[in-house]
């Protein structure tokens, strides 16, 4: 690993607006969604109503979440009304952009989440609680276990993506206080712990969206230097490996793993622009390919 | 595959793993499952949109997102946040703070989503939000006499839903009382009279069906009205009702009661009797 900070030597080579993009695309997707939502409540522009669960834009487009009407099914609710619509509309959606996407363009907590690993990362705090990263899919399990048992929706009472967003538009409340636990666990407790190994959301849109076309790829995988800073930046870190290190084993350079969230941090930190956003289907193995199908996508 | 020492270890640690995190999962889903039980409990200060079912299917139906409370035109409506005793992020609203309004367009429950709020609603005269009781009856100004009739104005279904019933003042012995009386087959549960009470503390206080009505035993059936539904007595043959009562004795149903009966001639037994009435009847 160099001395230099994780992306430092990006900045040095490409300039630090290229070695940004993607992240300051991300926050403005972020705060450019949440703002959309706020224009309402706070200067009476009502371009979006609702909140991430169902929101209506410009009074036509209806927008839900899969994974809460999901639940609502579950409890034996019949479903009647847009939901349905503007469930599917999300979910083709994530089938093409990628199902984080949601995670790392949309959701108010990875802006929590990442301000933790950011000051992880400048604290130089170290250690970590052991967990394995597959518990959010039994978390995810349980939600819908615990739909169907007690008959309501019981993640939504505590689960942090809604009340945060919902209290941000709504009204905070006590949401804030496990806004901070999210923070404060992420930040002493385990590394990249809420997104990375518990919140079933991030887990359900993994799922939702594995055959996503949008994928991130380490089309110039051989000129990898083993600066390790993409995997110092990444919150899914175990996802990049294969793609980058599996030439001699004949693994493609795309990034297949549902668990990427499509941040681009990687393709941002990385000196050598060995990353770029790619697509599924240009996972082929052979460096002649590769170059070719490289100038049909550009990122 | 041969079973060497050091594969049995790791499906060892494999299986050691997963029972970890699904014994941890599992701890917390338990504690996930028992609050989220808890949270059914509706407050009975709060009160569903028109159109919600009963509370657990509400729960299960609603998904928290607001576009009911954004539709409604008098911010009636709000989402219940974490600290509260009602189910986080679901709509509800409290009477004495602002009532439902009972829009004509019924804009909350067009604007749901989910069917929560049932779309077959499209009377709002027909909601059931709550019930509205006369709760305090020694508070209670026309209780008390007077002439307030203030929860009686603002109903929206005035002389439907609330009606005021003269009664004899016996205090005063010369005035009547008007009790308003709620009738369950009209009101809404809107709130408005719980709104408009004129005391500290509102008397008229509308309380979930549930906690406001009582229920007959299934068996029990009201003799008039069985009588009014069939056209004709149900009892055969509807004969007059005889008293089995000593000789002498006859009972004035609805009347003096139990009385000797009475003798044809016009003095009593006893002279002193008759002498006593002034020189009269017995
Ligand atoms: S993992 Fe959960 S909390 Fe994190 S960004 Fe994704 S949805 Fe949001
Ligand atoms: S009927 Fe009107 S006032 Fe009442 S809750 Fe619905 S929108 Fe609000
Ligand atoms: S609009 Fe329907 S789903 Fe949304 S909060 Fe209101 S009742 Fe719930
Ligand atoms: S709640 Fe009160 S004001 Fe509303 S319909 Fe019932 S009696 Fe009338």
């Amino acid at each position: 690993m160099s001395a230099l900070r994780p992306g430092q030597e990006a900045t040095l080579r490409k300039g630090w607006w290229r070695a940004h993009k993607w992240l300051l695309l991300r926050r403005v997707s972020q705060f450019g969604i949440l703002a959309l939502f706020l224009l309402g409540p706070w200067a009476g522009l009502w371009i979006v109503k609702g909140n991430l669960a169902s929101s209506l834009t410009l009074d036509v487009l209806p927008l839900t979440d899969p994974y809460v009407l999901l639940q609502s099914f579950l409890t034996g609710h019949a479903v009647a009304g847009t939901a349905l619509a503007g469930a599917a509309i999300v979910t083709v959606f994530y089938l093409i952009v990628g199902g984080r996407v949601y995670c790392s363009w949309v959701c108010p907590v990875n802006l929590v989440t990442d301000l933790a690993a950011w000051l992880r990362r400048r604290l130089n705090i170290k250690g970590s609680a052991r967990m394995s990263r597959q518990t959010r899919y039994w978390v995810l399990g349980l939600t819908f276990v615990l739909a169907f048992l007690t008959g309501t929706i019981a993640w939504e009472v505590v689960n942090p993506v809604s009340m945060l967003h919902r209290g941000l538009i709504f009204g905070m409340g006590f949401a804030w206080a496990i806004v901070l636990a999210v923070f404060l666990f992420d930040l002493f407790v385990l590394r990249h712990g809420w997104c990375g190994h518990v919140c079933p959301v991030g887990a359900f849109y993994s799922l939702l969206a594995m055959p996503s076309v949008v994928r991130v790829s380490a089309a110039a995988r051989e000129k990898c230097d083993d600066c390790m800073d993409c995997f110092a930046v990444c919150p899914e870190q175990q996802v990049i490996r294969p793609a980058l290190k599996g030439a001699d084993q004949g693994i493609g350079p795309v990034i297949l793993s549902p668990n990427c969230t499509n941040c681009g941090r990687c393709i941002d930190v990385c000196a050598l622009d060995v990353f770029r956003f790619s697509t599924r289907f240009s996972n082929a193995t052979t460096p002649h390919i590769r170059v070719a199908q490289n100038k049909e996508v550009s990122p | 595959m041969a079973r060497t020492p050091s594969s049995k270890l790791s499906r060892r640690r494999f299986l050691v793993d997963t029972a970890r995190t699904a014994s941890g999962v599992l701890l917390f889903g338990l504690g996930v499952g028992l609050y989220a039980r808890r949270s059914e409990s509706l407050p009975a200060t709060a009160i569903r949109p028109p159109g919600a079912g009963p509370e657990r299917d509400f729960l299960g139906a609603c998904i928290r997102c607001g576009l009911c409370v954004r539709d409604c035109p008098y911010d009636t409506l709000r989402l219940a946040r974490p600290e509260e005793p009602v189910a986080t992020g679901t709509p509800f609203f409290e009477a004495r703070k602002i009532p439902c309004e009972m829009c004509e367009d019924i804009p909350c429950v067009k604007a749901c989503p989910t069917g929560a709020l049932d779309k077959d609603l499209t009377n709002i005269d027909d909601a059931r939000m709550g019930l509205a009781v006369l709760i305090d009856q020694e508070n209670c100004l026309n209780f008390l006499g007077l002439r307030c009739d203030v929860c009686y104005r603002v109903c929206p279904l005035i002389d439907k839903a609330i009606t005021l019933e003269a009664r004899h003042n016996v205090r005063s012995g010369k005035h009547a009382i008007f009790i308003p009386v709620v009738h369950s087959e009209a009101c809404t549960g809107c709130g408005k009279c719980e709104h408009a009470c004129v005391l500290d503390q509102a008397a008229i206080k509308v309380l979930p069906d549930k906690l406001a009505k009582g229920e007959l035993g299934r068996h029990y059936r009201v003799g008039w009205k069985e009588k009014q539904r069939a056209g004709k007595s149900l009892v055969t043959p509807d004969v007059e009702h005889q008293y089995n009562l000593p000789e002498g004795v006859e009972y004035d149903y609805e009347g003096e009661g139990l009385k000797m009966k009475q003798h044809d001639t016009p003095f009593a037994d006893n002279p002193l009797d008759t002498l006593n009435r002034k020189g009269g009847k017995p």
